[in-house]
């Protein structure tokens, strides 16, 4: 890793259906640290992720990537970027580790496919089409995606969503040592999470 | 920072179509059995005058092959939109419209080709010339990828809509005219016994046109879908 990676937020704003969610919102997380939004159903924490992955154009406001706004980094942006959504965005038909070749062959690769299922418990499953894997088995695969591409920004919406407590645990081991080798996570969660508090930066919405 | 390989990425997403369809198989035949039904249906509705037939068989042809692709069209992005790896797609370091050019072909492949490969079959139900057939397949081949390219951008505009089916044809079926006609005029042209060089050509423009022009538009509108 050669400098710690920087994400600042400039005057951020978001309009959805004539109604303001946010608006002048600022923040800046390095290398090494987690960013958790909070907020109630509505205020707008999916809306700020999506503006994060630059998947939807803030109403006002930049933001900026080790010092390159967004806009102008373009595509060179996405090679650090990973994130997770609502939707896992796996194929039903295809197998565990087709799908994550898939991955691994628009990104830059990092663990090895077999290594990043051991890692999430899903080892055995490789041939296994998605439709037969569990809700929960699916977000762990999400976050198999994540360990086997090389990226230094994970965004994750509700990563939680349907784990049970073991696999919680584990995921948070797995941001933790993502943020500890300089990597910066930016996340929503419903649940308390049990990362050490040093590390976390909260932001909260109100509706 | 090394960038993972383009045209890895181009073969990597054409394979995940082609597996894709291959574990779909029964959707496959979906656009092939409605061109062959439109163009089988023709004689038995317009009677056996085998002259009339001849005359009006290549534009037939290429108008149930129109229509085919276009019955496909919609499924180019819908499955990718639904379960969310078109936004990961998005969110590659490559430029999104080489990915959208891969999705296409990889479309073309599984619904264009079929119908080019079984015409000469259907061809010569209807007793066309062999050498009118030759100019019936070289026009359907330049022709055929033409509409999957600017089917793609509607497609690319339409996808975030509920139902876009209806909205999907009146985007796209005027801008279908420009092909329909020079390929229509070849065929013609060739079973008169004149050159058809020049529409050759033409078509060969627009295709590369195509190819070099449509995968923008077609990236700048799914963009807008997601957001």
């Amino acid at each position: 890793m050669t400098t710690r990676p920087l994400f600042e937020a400039r005057q951020l704003a978001c309009i959805r259906d004539d109604r303001v969610l946010f608006s002048g919102l600022d923040f800046q997380v390095q290398g090494g640290q987690v960013l958790l939004i909070e907020g109630p159903n509505g205020s707008g924490k999916t809306s700020l992720l999506r503006i994060l992955t630059g998947l939807r154009n803030p109403d006002e406001g930049e933001l900026v990537w080790c010092g390159t706004t967004v806009v102008e980094l373009a595509a060179l942006f996405y090679q650090d970027v990973a994130y997770v959504g609502h939707m896992n965005g796996m194929k039903d038909d295809l197998s565990v580790t087709e799908n994550l070749k898939f991955t691994q062959a628009l990104a830059i690769a990092a663990l090895s496919i077999d290594e990043g299922l051991r890692k999430v418990g899903l080892d055995g499953y490789q041939d296994t089409p998605i439709r037969y894997l569990s809700a929960g088995q699916r977000r762990r695969l999400a976050l198999a995606r994540l360990l086997c591409t090389q990226k230094r920004l994970w965004i994750l919406d509700e990563p939680f969503t349907s784990l049970d407590k073991a696999s919680i645990k584990m995921f948070e081991s797995y941001i933790e040592d993502h943020v500890a080798a300089g990597g910066i996570t930016i996340m929503t969660s419903h649940h308390d999470t049990g990362l050490p508090a040093h590390i976390v930066q909260k932001i909260e919405l109100r509706p | 920072m090394t960038t993972p390989s383009l045209l890895n990425a181009f073969l990597s997403v054409v394979r995940r179509d082609l597996i894709l369809a291959y574990r779909h198989r029964a959707e496959l035949i979906n656009p092939l059995a409605f061109f062959v039904m439109v163009v089988t249906l023709f004689p038995l509705a317009v009677g056996a005058d085998v002259e009339l037939l001849r005359r009006i068989a290549p534009g037939v042809i290429w108008v149930a092959a129109l229509l085919a692709s276009l019955l496909s069209m919609d499924a180019l992005f819908r499955s990718d939109f639904e379960d969310g790896s078109l936004e990961l797609m998005v969110m590659t370091p490559h430029p999104l419209s080489v990915l959208v050019l891969a999705k296409v072909s990889a479309h073309w492949l599984l619904s264009g080709m079929p119908l080019i490969l079984i015409t000469p079959l259907l061809a010569a139900m209807f007793d066309i010339e062999s050498d009118v057939i030759g100019i019936l397949f070289i026009t359907l081949f330049l022709g055929t990828p033409v509409l999957s390219l600017i089917g793609a951008i509607a497609v690319a505009l339409t996808v975030g809509l509920r139902k876009g089916g209806v909205l999907l044809a009146i985007l796209v079926l005027p801008l279908y005219v420009p092909v329909l006609i020079f390929a229509s005029g070849a065929v013609d042209a060739a079973a008169a016994g004149l050159p058809v060089s020049g529409q050759l050509y033409m078509m060969s423009a627009m295709l590369f046109l195509a190819i070099t022009l449509t995968p923008w538009p077609t990236a700048a509108a799914l963009r807008m879908s997601l957001s």
